[in-house]
Parts: structure tokens; sequence; C-alpha cells
């Protein structure tokens, strides 16, 4: 259960120190050191980053969602053109889904010059891959379950009862 | 000319926290923590709910007493949470809040010159009710070497035997502390032998963290004396909605009907359809806001005591009751921490007798907040050490 808490904590805000997340779990500062160590090297917590909002940045930043349809063969399973993609810095995300589409990859560069440049010359190339359908991201509202924007102002009265 | 004021109007003074109110508005970049009232949105299911009801047109008046199905779904949840059983069409009533039904329940018992025996410090609208009511307001202070939590002997010593009724408000604003059955049993036994009539206001029942609340009216012989009051505002984070109820004995509830039929006609339209769908669906939501403020209470808990001030060991609600540190009043370092350091907290004794020398800090704040309003008042310590 501590664990289940631990993870919790760290996905709401990875930079919470063991201290704190010590307070609020009520688990010694130990601990919490151990359980991170020992998530990280069961390879639970793969990683730390930041929560970016692209559009409060004067640099552009493009990102797309990709369609990908792809047609397998006696030699090639969908893991094997996972891999190949997944190679890409570009691909930020790829994920096997069911419905109208095999793969939802996510895409990001400087431009959308960039981008396009990447999905044809780099993706829709690889013999498996029948169909790309790019959708460029125009808002995000939302990111690894943070509210993007200017957020809610704390309005209530200083004191209440 | 001036409009001449009541003298119950004029025996109430202007609330202690007004003054703290004005000196937060000078700067902008105060941290609140002495808001009594959940961070949270109102789950978005209730929220639908009223926003259909809107759509639809349903915006008359209701039954004096509230939506029958409104009154059933609270008896079925009083029934399944807290083990309180009663009649929906006698023995509920539901107020524009909690605050209408303990207003209701003032005016409709106490009768001028009547004493109304208070555990303090505890909210801060019952002692001007009872005066608003003509009644006379007897403090009985808990302290804190008892938890906060009521005790005979305290009953005794303020002489609470000779009052007409006895207000509780457990989970308690501002302490946090709660009563377990074995420490209401006594109490129960003390009401029942002076005959005194029970107020017991258990909106923040939901925030117990450690183990279940249990209702005083739930204790042998208690049903029929105790008024037990409740609603929407804290756990389902519905403050503005004005949503409440209070659950007696039907002549109880009857009487107070009568003074809520010509003030008030009936709770809010819209609010009670959102408060049928929160007993309807927002269990979970519920739940995940108590996991919230519980890791905020451990934190805060945690954070008072490394930064060298007593705390009690707040066990509902969404407060907590830290001692000031010496050489320092509740009100002195109220004031110092507001201006020296831009963080809001309430000093204990607005609360009543037992409230001096504490704080009230709420803890329906985010954390991050939390994190940098308790580094403030750490460094406000260690400047005045």
């Amino acid at each position: 259960m501590s664990e289940r808490e631990v993870l919790e904590l760290l996905r709401e805000n990875a930079r919470y120190s063991t201290a704190d997340i010590a307070r609020m779990t009520d688990l010694e500062e130990n601990e919490v050191e151990a359980t991170i160590e020992e998530l990280e090297a069961a390879g639970v917590v793969r990683g730390y980053q930041a929560v970016v909002d692209w559009d409060k940045l004067e640099d552009e930043r493009v990102r797309a969602e990709v369609e990908l349809n792809v047609r397998l063969d006696r030699e090639t399973g969908y893991a094997d053109i996972a891999e190949r993609l997944a190679r890409f810095p570009e691909v930020k995300a790829l994920r096997l889904v069911s419905g109208d589409y095999d793969f939802d990859m996510e895409v990001e560069a400087d431009s959308i010059r960039e981008v396009s440049q990447f999905v044809s010359e780099k993706v829709a190339p690889v013999p498996e891959i029948t169909q790309t359908v790019t959708h460029y991201v125009m808002t995000s509202y939302k990111e690894n379950g943070i509210e993007l924007g200017d957020g809610d102002e704390d309005d209530r009265l200083s004191f209440s009862p | 000319m001036t409009i001449e004021l009541s003298d119950r109007v004029k025996a109430v003074p202007p609330s202690g926290i007004r003054r703290f109110f004005e000196i937060a508005e000078e700067r902008d970049d105060v941290i609140s923590l002495g808001v009594g009232e959940p961070d949270f949105s109102t789950p978005w299911a209730a929220r639908d709910a009223a926003i259909a009801s809107l759509e639809q047109g349903k915006t008359s008046y209701t039954a004096n007493r509230g939506m029958r199905e409104l009154r059933e779904a609270i008896a079925d949840y009083a029934a399944d949470r807290f083990d309180l059983g009663y009649d929906p069409a006698e023995e509920i009533i539901v107020t524009a809040g909690a605050s209408e039904a303990v207003d209701l329940a003032f005016r409709a018992f106490v009768d001028p010159g009547d004493a109304v025996a208070i555990a303090q410090p505890s909210y801060i609208s019952y002692e001007p009710g009872v005066i608003f009511a003509g009644g006379e307001v007897l403090s009985v202070p808990t302290r804190e070497e008892d938890e906060f939590r009521l005790t005979v002997d305290a009953l005794e010593e303020a002489g609470a035997g000779d009052a007409e009724m006895l207000v509780l408000c457990y989970p308690n604003n501002p302490t946090g502390a709660i009563m377990r059955e074995e420490d209401l049993e006594p109490i129960a036994e003390f009401a029942r032998e002076h005959d005194l009539t029970v107020l017991s206001d258990e909106i923040y029942a939901e925030l117990t963290y450690d183990g279940e609340h249990t209702s005083i009216a739930t204790l042998e012989g208690m049903r029929e004396r105790t008024i037990v009051f409740n609603g929407f505002s804290k756990a389902h984070a519905m403050t503005g909605l004005r949503l409440g109820y209070a659950l007696g004995p039907a002549d109880a509830i009857a009487a107070m009907n009568r003074i809520h039929q010509y003030a008030m006609l009936s709770a809010p339209t819209t609010a009670q359809h959102a408060a049928l769908e929160a007993l309807d669906s927002c269990e979970n939501d519920v739940g995940e806001m108590v996991d919230q403020y519980d890791r905020r209470r451990q934190f805060v808990l945690s954070r008072f005591r490394e930064i060298g001030m007593d705390v009690f060991e707040a066990k509902g609600a969404f407060y907590c009751f830290p001692e000031v540190p010496d050489g320092f009043t509740a009100e002195e370092f109220a004031e110092g921490v507001l201006r020296e350091e831009g963080v809001a907290v309430v000093p204990g004794d607005v609360f009543g007798a037992g409230g001096e020398g504490h704080l009230r800090i709420s803890y329906a704040t985010g954390l991050g907040d939390l994190r940098e309003a308790l580094a403030r008042i750490e460094a406000f310590v260690a400047d005045h050490a």
C-alpha cells in the first residue's frame, strides 16, 4: 500500500522531497527513500519529467498526433514495428491501440515543416506502414493529469468561519 | 436619523475575524489558512444535476421541508453511514445550509433567559445564534489535555446541569477534535440526568480520519432529545449552494419548520437537485477529497512539530490547532504572521473559551500553498525566537 501511495504522490509532483512524502504518508524518511529506490530499480518508475505548457513560451514547439495503419506479415509483428519507430527522438509516445488504426504516435519538433518531413520521410517509408494521418495539436488543455492555462484563482474569502 | 438597532443585535459584537480580513486585503501575496471551506469544486455530477434542473425549468419552491425524494435520500444516507434512523416525512427538514438549521433550532427551542451550554472552542455562529434567540450563553471550555473532548467534569464545573440545552460540534471546528462513543456515553448520561436538549452539529462527520464517526443521537435515550445537523458544504464541497438539514423527533422538526416556512419558505431548489445527485453518485468524490485532506493533515501536523510549535493531533474536520509560542498571544501571533509573512491564520480565542493561545489552521488549501505557508510561519517563529 505504501508503494501505491508513494507512486501517487510522485505522479502528483515528482519534486516532492522525501521528507514531504514521509510527512504525508506517515512513513519514515528512509522508508520512503528505499521505496523509491526499489520502484526505480524494478523499472516501475521510468523517469521524472516536467509538465510543460508550450503555449506559454515564445519558442514554437509543434506537436502532432499521428495515426498509423500497418500491415503485418509472417516475419514482422507489432513489436518489431514499434521498436523501429520508438527509436526516433521525434517520437514522444507510441501506443498500440484498438479501433480504426493500429498505432497512436505523438511527435514533437520545432516546426510544422519538420513534423511533416519526419512523417513523410522517416515514418511513411517503413514498409509495413500502409497509412498515416497527422493531426497537429492546436491547443493543449491538460497534460499528464495537469490542467494547463491560467488556472482558477482562489477567490474564497481570506477568512471564513 | 439613525435606525435604532435591537438590543439583541447590539449584544453581538462584529466578528473577530473582520479586522484580520481588512489587514489581509492590504497585501496581494497572502496565503490563507483562515478559510473554513473546501478548496475543491463541487463534484461534476452534482453540478450537472443542478444545471439540468435549471434547463428543465425546475425553479419553483419545493415543499417547505424540502423535496420528498431528497429527504428520502438523506434518510437512507444517515442510516447507512451513521446508523441514524429518521422518517423522511416528519423527522427531516432541508434548510439553506446547516447554519440555517442551527438558527431555527435556537429560535424554536430557546426562550428568553434560557441558558444554552456550548462546548468551546467551537464554530463562531452558535453564540450569536443563542443571543439572537434571546437566550444566554454558558461557555463550557474544553482543554488540550483532554484532547479538546467535552468531559462531564467540564460540564459540571461550568454549571451546565442548569442549562436547557447543550451544543456540540464534533468533529470540531476549530480544533479538529473528535468524540468517540466512549467519550459521548458520559455526556449522554449527563444530558439525560439534567434533561438537556442536545444540538449536535455533525457537518464534518465524513471528515473523520481515524475510525468511524459516532453520533450522540445513536446512544440510548438520546434520539428523543437530540437534533442532528448536517449538510453538503464540507464533505461535498458545496458551500455556495447553501444546503443543510436537521434530523430530529417529529414535533421538534415541525417546530423548526414553522419558522422555516415563513423565513425561508424552502431551501434553494437548484441546490436540492445537486444534493440529491451528490448523495446518489458522489461517494467516490467524497472519498478522494477525504484522502487528500488526510494527507495534508499529516503534512501540516508534522511540519508544526518540526517548527517546534506544540500541536494537538487533530483527527477530524480540516483544521489543526497549534499553540502559539511563548511570548505571544494568539492575536499577536496571527497579526504578526499576517503583516510580516503574509500568512492568514485565525486566533483561537475567536472560537470562545478554551481557544486562547492557539491558532486555527485550515488545511483546505493545496499542498503547494501549505508548504509555502508553513515555511513562512517557520521563518516568523525563527525571527522572533
